[in-house]
């Protein structure tokens, strides 16, 4: 027996291989018909299977195809696509650690933005495809009794993402995704961006100065308190009022719960 | 995907999840439909008479909620469905995803399709996804693979479902077993019905130098449930000659027309769509290439009022 025979008549393992690296031989088994060549036939399926996952890259991550260019984009993607295929078919979640790679991707070093301008798109795709859950009423806050509103935590809504930059990622990603001609932005100015869908379309936020740190601790489970604690250490303007309402105003969270205060 | 078409629908109830379609049969009629994209959209509810049915990727539709669903939920409002998957991996050796499964049924259970299908392919190896609908060898070992796996998916979804035959680019030396007699056996061991893809049927015979009625000749027609129609891309083989490649993205080529006709006179008119999944046309192109299906359908479907469907099924 040919080693291959004990993964079965169906060699996925060398077929996968093959297809992800174009460097090594397809399965032996494989051939043309009547006799005929097939490393253009088998050429098919690589192409498929890679230009596919490109497209679906530059589908998800289109503000970064436009910074980079397309053929910048494609080369970067194929890289990334043979290094990380998806491990899932649903091709809306792939891409997760697309921005992760931007950061080790030589070529892209120029464009140091690059990679949270990624994680803003995959943020946006994670939340246009979210759950349609209703966001936290108004007033739900005014139930809670004043004295226990600092020992409250609020639960994200599933389409609420966060992405706290040292760039001006908010700007960059509004001006390539909405605008026809971008003009020069600044891009070393820190930006928080606070993606959400409160009704049925997507929003990409700034937040003010200390806001990020605020909603990143709520986001992260933190009661109110650690939460404006967490604002006002980082921001000196930072206004618990004005946060309190961007809570509320933004769609951010679907639940509001009051710890038990055992200590 | 990110899709730039969100907001254009007017509020719908969000008690989608209860929704019974009241509106519209889930039985899809043998008339002409095509793919939906969101594109299309609104100029399909701006059309008074667009088509006989919606065909989807199942796939597309497995996101927790949002625009994609909010656009399949209106259509479906109007018209019957034909949820067509492309990622269950039948074809492979390896057991099916429970989740993928899970997924599945859950869009059955919403959307009431009036047909159900998937490829005889393969696509996951050891939680790779590879985005294609890649070839397997026709063997005795296959078969009860792919046969295991439609047993599964049709008990655990409740339906029954149709298999796609599939265009291919390669051969296996190890294959023992044709094609047409591959999917009669299955259908006889599963009892699923076939979705006949006659682009398919024509791609392979010209990748692999057979004559297509002869392939027709010996699939089992009677079993044909949905065929398929989509535009190939030309390219060539390692020895110079053509080599035609499943792309969906252009209008049905002339050959391909003739052989719908030849098969819709064989086994009558049964629900036919036309795919087209990537360089979209405008709306009333990719309407054009129904109504072409439609008048093939029409003219051979009062033959077929003396009920000789069934006569050629025995």
């Amino acid at each position: 027996m040919q080693p291959h025979r004990e993964r079965g008549d169906l060699d996925t393992a060398g077929f996968r291989a093959a297809i992800l690296n174009p460097a090594a031989e397809r399965p032996t088994s494989i051939t043309g018909p009547n006799g005929k060549q097939a490393v253009r036939r088998f050429n098919v399926y690589r192409n498929n299977v890679t230009v596919s996952l490109i497209d679906a890259l530059a589908d998800i991550f289109p503000v970064v195809q436009r910074i980079t260019g397309k053929s910048f984009f494609r080369d970067m993607a194929r890289e990334f696509v043979r290094a990380h295929p998806p491990s899932s078919p649903l091709l809306f979640e792939y891409g997760h650690n697309f921005a992760s790679f931007m950061e080790t991707f030589e070529p892209a070093a120029r464009m140091p933005y690059l990679a949270d301008v990624a994680r803003v798109e995959r943020c946006w795709l994670t939340a246009y495809h979210a759950a349609d859950t209703a966001t936290l009423a108004p007033a739900r806050l005014g139930e809670i009794p004043p004295d226990l509103l600092g020992d409250t935590g609020f639960a994200p809504h599933p389409a609420t993402g966060l992405v706290r930059s040292k760039f001006a990622v908010v700007e960059i990603f509004d001006a390539n995704r909405n605008q026809e001609n971008v003009g020069r932005i600044r891009a070393g100015i820190p930006q928080d961006a606070l993606v959400t869908r409160p009704g049925h379309d997507v929003a990409v936020t700034r937040l003010p100065d200390g806001q990020g740190a605020f909603f990143g601790r709520l986001i992260a489970g933190g009661t109110l308190a650690e939460a404006a604690e967490a604002g006002a250490n980082e921001a000196g303007g930072f206004d618990i009022t004005e946060a309190i309402g961007a809570l509320i105003s933004t769609g951010a969270f679907i639940a509001a719960e009051t710890r038990d205060q055992q200590d | 995907m990110a899709d730039p078409h969100t907001g254009h629908l007017a509020d719908t109830p969000s008690t989608a999840s209860t929704t019974r379609f009241a509106a519209s049969s889930m039985l899809i009629p043998a008339s002409a439909g095509v793919s939906f994209k969101h594109t299309h959209l609104d100029d399909i509810l701006a059309d008074r008479d667009p088509v006989g049915f919606f065909e989807v990727h199942a796939e597309n539709y497995m996101g927790d909620g949002g625009f994609p669903h909010r656009a399949l939920e209106r259509i479906r409002e109007d018209y019957p469905i034909s949820l067509h998957g492309v990622c269950m991996s039948i074809g492979g050796p390896e057991p099916l995803s429970r989740d993928h499964l899970a997924r599945f049924k859950a869009l059955v259970d919403r959307y009431e399709p009036g047909l159900v299908s998937e490829h005889l392919a393969w696509s996951t190896h050891d939680d790779v996804f590879m985005n294609d609908l890649l070839p397997l060898p026709y063997t005795d070992e296959t078969l009860s693979h792919v046969c295991a796996h439609i047993d599964e998916m049709q008990s655990f979804i409740g339906r029954r479902i149709l298999l796609e035959n599939p265009s291919t680019y390669v051969v296996f030396e190890n294959s023992t077993i044709s094609e047409t007699d591959f999917i009669r056996e299955i259908v006889s061991r599963t009892g699923c019905g076939l979705l006949l893809d006659v682009s398919n049927v024509f791609v392979s015979a010209t990748n692999h130098g057979f004559s297509p009625l002869s392939y027709l000749m010996d699939y089992p027609l009677e079993h044909v449930c949905e065929i398929h129609l989509a535009g190939h891309a030309v390219q060539e083989d390692d020895e110079g000659e053509t080599l035609l490649i499943d792309s969906h993205d252009t209008r049905v080529a002339e050959a391909v027309w003739n052989l719908f006709e030849i098969v819709v006179k064989q086994a009558g008119p049964v629900p036919t769509l036309v795919e087209w999944d990537s360089d979209l046309p405008a709306w009333p192109v990719l309407k054009s290439e129904a109504a072409a299906a439609e008048r093939i359908l029409d003219d051979v479907a009062t033959t077929f009022l003396m009920g000789k469907r069934h006569a050629t099924a025995s």
